[in-house]
């Protein structure tokens, strides 16, 4: 299955980085999708018999998702990851959320600390297209992914896939997997370089865990 | 403007004869479950209460293998009578909005259960019961009970009808407690909970409320001390003003201004005197002579007692996570946005809680003006949330 069509899964589309981060959960495990939305992708993981747990910021989104039936909280990632207990889930998932947080460093410690294993995802600023609005047009970029102005963006906290790679080595992360999503959601050539993703990948999605015995 | 709450201006003696309404404390028109000497309900007092009896109500039907009932509890001032014509005022039961056919408590689907607490006055047992060991009413001489009295008396019932697990336990208010005790207690009796405006401990500001309305109901000469029924009196002004303070407290101050602005009542002028002059005023007193009509005054005062009382963390060392530690209910918490009473922020102390016990849990806070009585009203995005709360748990459990 190409990872980056958005697959037909139970009779109905799910986006390619949502089928690419639920491929990355084994079955059977405890997950907590932090920031779910509308519960797309939780809905995707019950699909596939996987317990699915969910917080998200805006009261809409949540009460979309408990009309759905899912188990989501209204809560913020930023002040309220600490109310979790260690290991409480295999997974944590924080979904194109990290740039939103006031403390993105401290919400990667904390998603480690709840879930054994955290996967991130998040649009990469390095990304050509970015760079580009930046240098020739001389003013912050907008994309269709992320089409906020900068005074009224939820963002605030933008980084590349360099720096994300940089954040982990500091804090003892281990990368177990990742990858970089074009700009329709397919993976970049996994033999590419660091730069390559760096410059060509729309969004990077990481399977993290815990680094040896830091913890 | 023509006001449907048009009253006399000051709080009237009920319409309902006193008789009627002691007759249903002893003799309800429900289903009734009669506990003898061999079953007492052991209380948190410490006094064995026997015999006893639990006034209840059924919509539904129960399934083959008894996996399909739910248990509804109610509220402080409201009773068993949840989707039927109320046997005393001839209204609709309380809850026809959430539970029949079709309805998000779906009575094609489900078994609803909801059974008068002990402590109440429409026919469980309570103090406008009769004492069995003196042959009057029991009034201060009943026990001083507690919500989880009420809880275990509701287990017992549940035993009595032949049903282990319950697909639900559910209710708002004196409810939410009531079923927030329910997973506190038996928690493999309760499959999945939906906890509505309420919290797992009486705040201070509302035990104040509650002990305003007590004082009110002990102020009123009628009360004789909580044995009006052997001097043909009941304490209705007291009762009444204790109901209106409590009024008050399950709205907001945006809903009485929608409602109610600084209008006045029948007239263009003010009277200068102290009529009901303001729309308001005449709603109060329309609220509160309409409460003592259906509602025994000593049971007002045992029931906000028991709420006070309430509080899972101290029964569990005051860790809060403690009294959920492995649970495997599903909860669903809502709160309302106006809710001031039950504020949000109580629902989400309970949340953590959950969370930290690592329950499967879904919280939402339902944005309204129309305060803690929101649980009762036509508000489509919690019957949204409440049915697709049951649905899911259905089908978890296999429906």
């Amino acid at each position: 299955m190409p990872l980056g069509d958005a697959g037909a899964e139970t009779g109905r589309h799910y986006r390619g980085d949502h089928l690419l981060v639920a491929g990355m959960v084994d079955p059977g495990s405890k997950v907590l999708d932090v920031g779910c939305g509308d519960g797309d992708l939780l809905q995707l993981l019950e699909s596939r018999g996987i317990d699915g747990r969910g917080i998200e910021l805006s009261r809409e989104g949540v009460n979309h998702c408990v009309a759905k039936g899912l188990a989501v909280v209204q809560g913020d990632a930023d002040t309220d990851l600490i109310n979790y207990p260690d290991d409480a889930f295999d997974y944590v998932i924080l979904s194109q959320t990290l740039q939103a947080t006031r403390q993105p460093r401290v919400v990667l410690e904390n998603l480690l600390r709840i879930g054994r294993r955290a996967i991130v995802s998040f649009p990469n600023f390095g990304f050509w297209r970015m760079r580009l609005q930046l240098l020739i047009g001389g003013h912050m970029p907008r994309t269709d992914n992320l089409p906020a102005t900068w005074y009224d963006t939820p963002n605030i906290h933008f980084c590349t896939i360099k720096d994300f790679v940089q954040l982990c080595d500091e804090i003892n992360v281990k990368m177990e997997r990742a990858v970089a999503l074009d700009l329709y959601g397919r993976p970049l050539r996994l033999s590419a370089p660091w730069w390559f993703w760096n410059m060509f990948g729309e969004q990077g999605v990481f399977l993290l865990s815990r680094a040896g015995k830091a913890r | 403007m023509v006001s449907v709450y048009s009253v006399p201006s000051s709080i009237p003696s009920p319409a309902i004869h006193a008789d009627e309404r002691l007759h249903e404390a002893d003799h309800p028109t429900s289903l009734v479950a009669r506990f003898g000497a061999d079953q007492p309900l052991p209380l948190d007092c410490g006094i064995n209460l026997s015999p006893f009896q639990i006034a209840y109500q059924t919509y539904g039907e129960l399934n083959a293998d008894r996996s399909n009932a739910i248990l509804i509890c109610h509220a402080l001032t409201l009773d068993q009578h949840v989707a039927n014509v109320h046997p005393l005022t001839g209204k609709p039961g309380w809850w026809e909005i959430m539970v029949g056919p079709g309805r998000p408590f779906d009575t094609n689907s489900y078994f609803i259960i909801c059974a008068n607490v002990i402590g109440g006055c429409m026919g469980s047992t309570g103090p406008a019961s009769t004492n069995p060991a003196t042959g009057k009413v029991w009034g201060l001489d009943f026990p001083i009970i507690t919500i989880p009295d009420m809880v275990r008396a509701q287990a017992m019932l549940l035993d009595r009808l032949g049903i282990e697990t319950l697909l639900c336990v559910t209710g708002g208010s004196m409810g939410g407690m009531q079923t927030l005790q329910w997973t506190a207690a038996y928690p493999n009796r309760v499959f999945s909970a939906l906890a509505v405006a309420c919290s797992t401990r009486h705040s201070a500001q509302n035990i104040a409320f509650h002990e305003l309305g007590r004082q009110a109901v002990m102020a009123d000469p009628d009360w004789h001390h909580g044995r009006y029924a052997d001097e043909g009196t009941h304490p209705h002004r007291g009762l009444a003003v204790a109901r209106m303070a409590g009024h008050i407290t399950y709205l907001s101050d945006a809903a009485l201004h929608r409602k109610f602005g600084r209008r006045m009542q029948d007239r263009e002028l003010p009277t200068f005197s102290f009529d009901a002059d303001f729309q308001v005023e005449s709603y109060l007193r329309y609220q509160g002579s309409s409460f003592v009509e259906r509602f025994d005054a000593n049971s007002y005062l045992y029931l906000t007692r028991a709420m006070d009382y309430f509080d899972i963390a101290a029964d569990h060392d005051g860790v809060l996570a403690r009294a959920f530690r492995g649970i495997k209910t599903r909860f669903c918490v809502v709160s309302f946005t106006s809710d001031w009473l039950f504020p949000t922020s109580e629902s989400r102390a309970l949340v953590h809680a959950l969370n930290a016990s690592s329950a499967r849990v879904s919280f939402a806070e339902i944005e309204t003006d129309r305060g803690h009585d929101a649980f009762l009203l036509d508000v489509p995005e919690f019957f949204d949330i409440a049915r697709a709360f049951l649905q899911s748990a259905g089908t978890a459990r296999g429906l």
